[in-house]
Parts: C-alpha cells; sequence; structure tokens
C-alpha cells in the first residue's frame, strides 16, 4: 500500500462504528416482539449441554427464565409444567433458564436447582446461565420472564410473545387471562398473536456482582 | 396477694408494651390501583418518594432503611416517603405487619392488592418491566418525575431526592 486511501478509512470506520451501535441496543435492552432470538448451549440440570438447535422438529419454543427463589417462580412452576405438557406436542417444548447468579442468590445454585427439578419432576430442561449472557441477549428482567418464539423457514428464532403467564400469579384456578396460552393457541393456529406484550410483577434477576 | 401484685404488675407491663409498640409501628393500608393512580396524579407541591417493594424481595430489604432514613431525615419538608408493598393480601397480617413491626417502620405503607400487573403496570409506567424494587419520584406542581427500576444505594436516593426537593 503506497498512500492511505482516506475515503475507504473512513468509510471503513463508520461501517464499524455503525455496527458496534447496532450490537448495543440488543444487548442493552433484549429482545422486541418480532426480533430474531439467538439460540444457545447451556448445561441442564442433568449436566449435558442443551441447545435450542437440538429439537429438529420443534415449531418454536417458551424459553422461560425463572428460578428457584422468587415465590412468583415458584407459583408459577405448576402451570410451566402444565403449559409444556399442553404444547410440547403441538410443537413448542418449554425451555426453562435460571439466569441468577449463584453467588448473589445461592438457592439459585446449579445444585439447588437439580433437586428443584428433581421434586417438581421437570418435564423440560432447566438450564443454567451462569455467565448471564443469555438472559442479558433476551432482555430478562424478572422472574419469570418468557419468550416465545417461532421457527421461521430459513430456521431463525422470531420473537412472537413476551410476557407473563396469565392474570393472577396466586391462583391458577382464579386466572381469567391466560396470555401465554392464548398466545400459543393462536401462533399454533396460525394467527397474529392478539397480545404480544404482556407485563407483571416478579422478582428482579440477581446479577453477578462486578 | 404477693402473686396477685406481681401478676397485675406484669399484666400493666404486658399492655404499656402491647400498646407502644401498637403507637410506633405503622398501619398498612389496603389500596387498589385507582388509589395508587391518584396518589400519582395528586396536584400538591411535595416531592413524593414511591418504592416498590414485597417482604419476599431481598434486593427491596436491603435499600428498605434508604427509604426510612430519607424519611426522618426529610421531616417538616414537603418531602413524602410511601413504601408499597407488593404482597398478596391475604400475607398482610402473617408476613407484612410482622415485618412492618420488626423492622418498626415509620414510612407510610400502603399494599397494593392487585393480581394482575398486565392491567396496571403499563398505565403507571410503561418503562416499568415489573420487576422489584422500583421507585417513583414525583412532584407534580413542579413537574418533576423519574423512574428507576434497580436497587438503590443511599446515595443515589439521597441525590434524587436532593436534586428535586
Amino acid at each position: 500500500m503506497k498512500k492511505m486511501n482516506l475515503p475507504y478509512v473512513y468509510a471503513a470506520c463508520l461501517v464499524l462504528v455503525s455496527l458496534l451501535l447496532s450490537a448495543v441496543p440488543a444487548s442493552e435492552h433484549g429482545y422486541k416482539v418480532g426480533d430474531t432470538a439467538r439460540d444457545f448451549r447451556l448445561k441442564n440440570v442433568d449436566g449435558k449441554m442443551v441447545s435450542l438447535a437440538d429439537y429438529k422438529d420443534a415449531k418454536g419454543f417458551i424459553v422461560t427464565f425463572t428460578c428457584n427463589s422468587c415465590p412468583y417462580s415458584v407459583a408459577y412452576e405448576d402451570r410451566l409444567i402444565e403449559l409444556h405438557n399442553k404444547f410440547a406436542s403441538k410443537g413448542y417444548p418449554l425451555i426453562a433458564i435460571n439466569p441468577n447468579d449463584a453467588q448473589v442468590s445461592p438457592r439459585d445454585s446449579y445444585d439447588k436447582m437439580q433437586v428443584r427439578a428433581k421434586e417438581k419432576n421437570f418435564p423440560f430442561p432447566y438450564l443454567h446461565d451462569e455467565t448471564q449472557e443469555i438472559t442479558r441477549a433476551y432482555g430478562a428482567t424478572r422472574t419469570p420472564h418468557l419468550y416465545i418464539v417461532q421457527k421461521q423457514q430459513d430456521g431463525s428464532l422470531k420473537v412472537a410473545y413476551i410476557g407473563t403467564v396469565d392474570d393472577n400469579y396466586k391462583d391458577a384456578s382464579q386466572a381469567q387471562k391466560k396470555y401465554a396460552e392464548e398466545a400459543l393457541n393462536e401462533l399454533v393456529a396460525g394467527k397474529q398473536i392478539s397480545q404480544p406484550n404482556t407485563k407483571a410483577i416478579g422478582c428482579t434477576i440477581k446479577w453477578k456482582e462486578a | 396477694m404477693m402473686t396477685h401484685k406481681l401478676n397485675l404488675l406484669l399484666a400493666s407491663l404486658v399492655l404499656l408494651l402491647l400498646t407502644t409498640t401498637a403507637a410506633s409501628a405503622q398501619k398498612v393500608e389496603v389500596i387498589k390501583f385507582a388509589d395508587l393512580k391518584e396518589l400519582r396524579n395528586q396536584p400538591h407541591d411535595t416531592l413524593y418518594v414511591v418504592n416498590f417493594w414485597a417482604t419476599w424481595c431481598r434486593p427491596c430489604i436491603k435499600e428498605l432503611p434508604y427509604f426510612e432514613a430519607a424519611n426522618q431525615k426529610y421531616k417538616g419538608q414537603p418531602v413524602k416517603v410511601v413504601l408499597v408493598s407488593m404482597d398478596a393480601v391475604e400475607d398482610l397480617d402473617s408476613r407484612v405487619k410482622t415485618f412492618v413491626q420488626k423492622r418498626g417502620l415509620q414510612s407510610e405503607l400502603l399494599l397494593l392488592d392487585e393480581v394482575d400487573g398486565n392491567s396496571w403496570i403499563d398505565k403507571l409506567e410503561p418503562k416499568w418491566s415489573g420487576a422489584i424494587p422500583a421507585t417513583m419520584v414525583f412532584n407534580n406542581k413542579r413537574g418533576h418525575y423519574e423512574f428507576r427500576e434497580a436497587e438503590m444505594t443511599e446515595e443515589e436516593l439521597t441525590t434524587i431526592i436532593e436534586k428535586y426537593k
């Protein structure tokens, strides 16, 4: 190279900066409905590594950030099992991810996760996001926090629903609006999801201390 | 005779203890979202510091003393600390009141009796994902408003209050 071609250097810098900038919101604020979700490889309570790519026949997933220590998460455990049992056969298995740092929240350690999964006989994987990279990428802020993703023709995963299970954390039998179930029914029927975003009070994610 | 006197003394002591703890512990008022919204929209020239917490929320409990300290520190000034419990209303006596008494909480205490967060969170603050602790600081007359969905340090809380008071 005889001479630096300045316009090209500028252009390259611009591309680099815009790439960096576009990368920031995804990791800072997480996914929104319509975004493409990333796959992951996390350790299950049975010691095996689990990726969404392992599920060749799945049409999508109910990726749920949940944990042992949050009373809201515990209150929803049976309902998560029910959702899985109802929708796994329809192509949408549930994948539970514990986002909490075990140092900050000892009740969410891998050992304690194994105990809880056994006690409740979870029919779905219960993975630990040890580095919290996936939790950040998805933008989960609380437990429980559900992301329903749908596999596209090209194999990518489109976020179809972000939110909560239903409108009554205290009593499943009193729930009037089953937000997640309705969204899944609509998804399975090939319809537009009428309420793709819902909110609920939940426990804060226990982030690693710097 | 002696035992009778002793019993009387003991009884009055117990009574005294009971009345003083009852007087020092704050009442917890159960509210619905409409009440909370009214509080949020009050046109008063007061800085409201509204913290959402629960007895089951560890980070909430960690920061509660800072809110209590602020409540004491700004007494007599137009600053009002309100602690809104997200505990289930069924746990009011068994958990919330016990907790309030044990900690001797002095700030105004409310318990929001709503099971469906989706029906009200966005109406109060769209930026709130629903995780607690969360804190709203506002003076409606002056149009001051700040929202935090995070556990705060004492310094952070003081900085916000000092900025607007």
